[in-house]
């Protein structure tokens, strides 16, 4: 039968599993827009800022483990994806970003709108193609959406001329794809795997470092039964949190920057790393040279060119997670470790990095806490970047695979309201909060009306310090105080959410914390709170630049009372 | 060690990939010595030739993220395997009556080809090793030269089939079925 290009697009998505997409229409786009109505199963939803509809995605395809969608017009509608797509890139996070783009017979002569934008994204993506002709458009798709999905997942973007979505075709939909270039490696080589199991088999102080390929490839189970049967403590990465249930003896916190002193530690004194899904960023590593001195490597990775990157491995496996974790776990020995895991309790109950001091004054740790108990931990918590976002990932616990929706790879302020909402579209059932800095939360506020005529039941704590909290703090320590562009004059926030016609209130008072988070979530809708909180606080531990992971810098002034 | 290295792949004839090639580099810092691209015996497939300066771990990291390429079918670094590696030179180099015998000359020993003749210059043509050619740069720049193009290298490894051979056995094809995207579930701790 012969279709349009945008009846083509709407009808492969559709057998593609799309159900939601995040958008903004304008000129170039408009056959799309036209057409979209007759596709009733293809939900549009219309955000206020193309960066919101890029981070919804994003945050829609973490929690739920499908394709994210987007969509905006030509020019600068295509431009303010990019933020977007970047963070999905540096978070391996399966996107598709489609775009607008002026006639074919206009490209190339800086038409009205006309942005290279395939050229501007081709460091930010696994793929693109500017689709020329109504013919390509159904092998586009296909391929677009396999690509971003597979092997190690990441953003794609498809630039649609406005003809080729007008123009009619006979539509075939393409079963089968020829993509000659594109095999992930799914299966690790029996050989590797053979020699890490023999490492895990004979080591002493082995550690499992998690990473977010855990939960791309969901091996959940597959990495509890390794960490149980060999009794192999687990540390996580910042992205990785969540993918081992943070109640479990064996999970010992997230290591990095600003991770557990115990879980730096652990992984600083093992004669073992099983590295899992995980690309040794240089904020969990610090400096690589002086990175677990005297551990050997395993790396297991879907992606070949993460291996030997940052960090040279003793036994690479190239392949799916939860494939190689099957083949590894039938060959293991089972082992107690009980020297290794009673020294790691030590260190945890000498660095407890998740205690709160007592203090007049509302902390921002005290709020993640009473978040945490008021939820009972049932919460799916959505991020923005700064310190709020480290106390998220330290002071709430989360049990639950994709529970944790944050920014690590680009830490892209403006992420985290947008990225409630696509949590909140993609798991409608669940309770979505959404934690933002007083900075972070003003690049991207204007989601507030999104989330209004969507009706999305979305709790909102802005943390407001008064400060760019996070750089306030380098400032503090590295800078020698020097306060430089980092103090904020803030709006009325509570006024801010009214506007909007969100109910909200303010929080000064400690005592007042628990009770506020109880009305958000008897509230049916939308809610903000606006916290004023204790305005220089710092996030501990902290690694300095350039120091060793052990050499964190841990709250100051021991004379405080430290009680839960 | 840094050295030069010969990057030969086999890629997709489409749009765009020899940008993603070049940006994958420049990105990671590479100084591309050349790249060379052509068609090949097979319908809508190139040749790439790179050539790249860095040690052997860097190079190799480059080789993998170049890979990673959807329209990059095979990639190879085949600098150790003593590959035959050619390049060709086109020289427009100044000629008076008093100067062209001994160009001449100098063409004849470099086994190169005179292909153009006007009153005042000649257009020389040479193929050769990058060293084969620089050498004979280097000889002409005394005489002045007016406009020098090369192609960069372009190398095939040695003996029987290469790691780009495209044969029966080793089908390039990789088909992609459709499959419905299926509701994700988590593990109920
Ligand atoms: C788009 C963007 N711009 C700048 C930064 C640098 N940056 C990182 S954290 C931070 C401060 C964030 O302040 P706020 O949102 O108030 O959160 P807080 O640290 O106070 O919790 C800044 C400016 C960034 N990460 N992203
Ligand atoms: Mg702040």
């Amino acid at each position: 039968m012969m279709k349009t290009g945008a009846e083509i697009l709407c009808e492969c998505l559709i057998k593609e599993g799309v159900e939601v997409i995040f958008g903004y229409p304008g000129g170039a786009l408009l056959p799309l827009y036209d057409t979209l109505p007759k596709y009733p199963e293809l939900r549009h939803i219309l955000v206020r800022h193309e960066q919101g509809a890029a981070h919804a995605a994003d945050a829609y395809a973490r929690v739920t483990g499908k394709l994210g969608v987007c969509l905006a017009t030509s020019g600068p509608g295509a431009t303010n994806l990019v933020t977007g797509i970047a963070n999905a890139y540096l978070d391996s996070v399966p996107v598709l970003a489609m775009t607008g783009q002026v006639n074919t017979y206009f490209i190339g002569k800086d038409a009205f709108q006309e942005i290279d934008i395939t050229g501007i994204t081709v460091p930010i993506t696994k793929y693109n193609q500017l689709v020329l002709d109504t013919g390509d458009m159904a092998d586009a798709v296909r391929e677009a959406c396999h690509v971003a999905q597979t092997g190690r997942p990441g953003p794609v973007l498809l630039d649609l001329p406005k003809d080729v979505l007008q123009n009619k075709t006979e539509f075939i939909f393409p079963e089968k794809l020829d993509l000659p270039g594109y095999k992930p490696k799914l299966f690790g080589h029996p050989a590797q795997i053979k020699k890490a199991a023999e490492l895990i088999n004979s080591a002493e102080k082995p550690v499992i470092i998690a990473g977010r390929g855990v939960n791309v490839s969901r091996a959940f189970d597959e990495l509890r039964e390794l960490a149980e049967n060999s009794q192999i403590p687990v540390v996580t990465t910042f992205l990785g949190i969540g993918c081992f249930p943070e109640s479990h003896i064996l999970s010992y916190g997230w290591l990095g920057m600003h991770g557990m002193g115990y879980a730096n530690k652990a992984v600083h004194s093992s004669d073992l790393i099983i590295a899992i899904g995980m690309r040794f960023d240089d904020r969990a590593t610090g400096g690589t040279s002086t990175f677990a001195p005297n551990a050997r490597i395993i790396h297991i990775d879907i992606d070949a060119a993460e291996i030997g990157k940052n960090l040279p491995a003793d036994v690479p496996i190239v392949g799916d997670v939860k494939n190689i974790l099957q083949v590894l776990n039938k060959q293991l020995n089972k082992r107690e470790h009980i020297i290794w895991l009673s020294q790691l309790d030590e260190w945890r109950s000498m660095h407890p990095a998740t205690e709160i001091r007592e203090h007049e004054n509302v902390l921002p740790q005290y709020i993640i806490r009473q978040i945490y108990e008021v939820t009972k931990g049932d919460a799916i918590i959505c991020t923005d970047v700064g310190q709020h976002q480290m106390w998220a990932g330290q002071y709430f616990y989360y049990d639950k695979p994709n529970s944790f929706v944050s920014s690590g790879g680009l830490g892209t302020m403006g992420f985290g309201l947008p990225a409630a909402i696509g949590a909140k579209v993609g798991r409608p059932n669940e309770t979505v909060w959404c934690l933002c800095g007083d900075g972070g939360f003003q690049m991207t506020v204007q989601e507030l009306a999104t989330m209004v005529q969507e009706n999305l039941n979305i709790k909102i704590a802005v943390f407001n310090n008064g400060w760019l909290g996070m750089v306030r703090q380098w400032q503090e320590l590295i800078y020698s105080k020097r306060y430089s562009a980092t103090a904020l004059y803030n709006p009325d926030f509570v006024k801010i959410a009214e506007a909007y016609g969100i109910q909200a209130m303010r929080v000064t008072r400690k005592l007042d914390v628990s009770h506020a988070i109880q009305r958000a979530m008897e509230h049916d809708g939308p809610f903000l709170i606006e916290f004023v909180v204790e305005p220089e606080e710092n996030v501990y531990p902290f690694v300095p630049p350039g120091k060793i992971i052990v050499e964190f810098l841990e709250e100051p002034s021991p004379a405080t009372i430290r009680k839960k | 060690m840094n050295r030069k290295h010969i990057l030969i792949a086999l890629v997709q004839d489409r749009p765009g990939v020899l940008n993603r090639v070049a940006s994958t580099l420049r990105r990671r810092n590479f100084n591309i010595n050349s790249i060379a691209v052509g068609s090949i015996e097979v319908p809508n497939l190139s040749r790439m030739t790179i050539v790249v300066e860095g040690d052997d771990a860097r190079v190799e990291q480059a080789r993998k993220q170049l890979d990673r390429i959807v329209e990059v079918i095979r990639i190879t670094d085949i600098t150790h395997e003593n590959p035959v590696a050619r390049e060709m030179a086109m020289i427009k180099v100044k000629a008076t009556p008093q100067t062209r015998s001994e160009i001449i000359q100098i063409v004849d020993i470099f086994r190169s080809n005179i292909v153009d003749v006007s009153p005042d210059s000649l257009i020389i043509v040479v193929t050769g090793d990058q060293e084969k050619v620089d050498t004979l740069v280097e000889l002409l720049r005394g005489f002045g030269i007016r406009e020098l193009s090369r192609t960069g290298t372009i190398a095939l490894p040695r003996g029987g089939a290469g790691p780009l051979t495209i044969e029966e056995n080793r089908p390039l094809r990789h088909v992609v079925e459709h499959v419905a995207p299926e509701e994700e579930t988590l593990p109920n701790w």
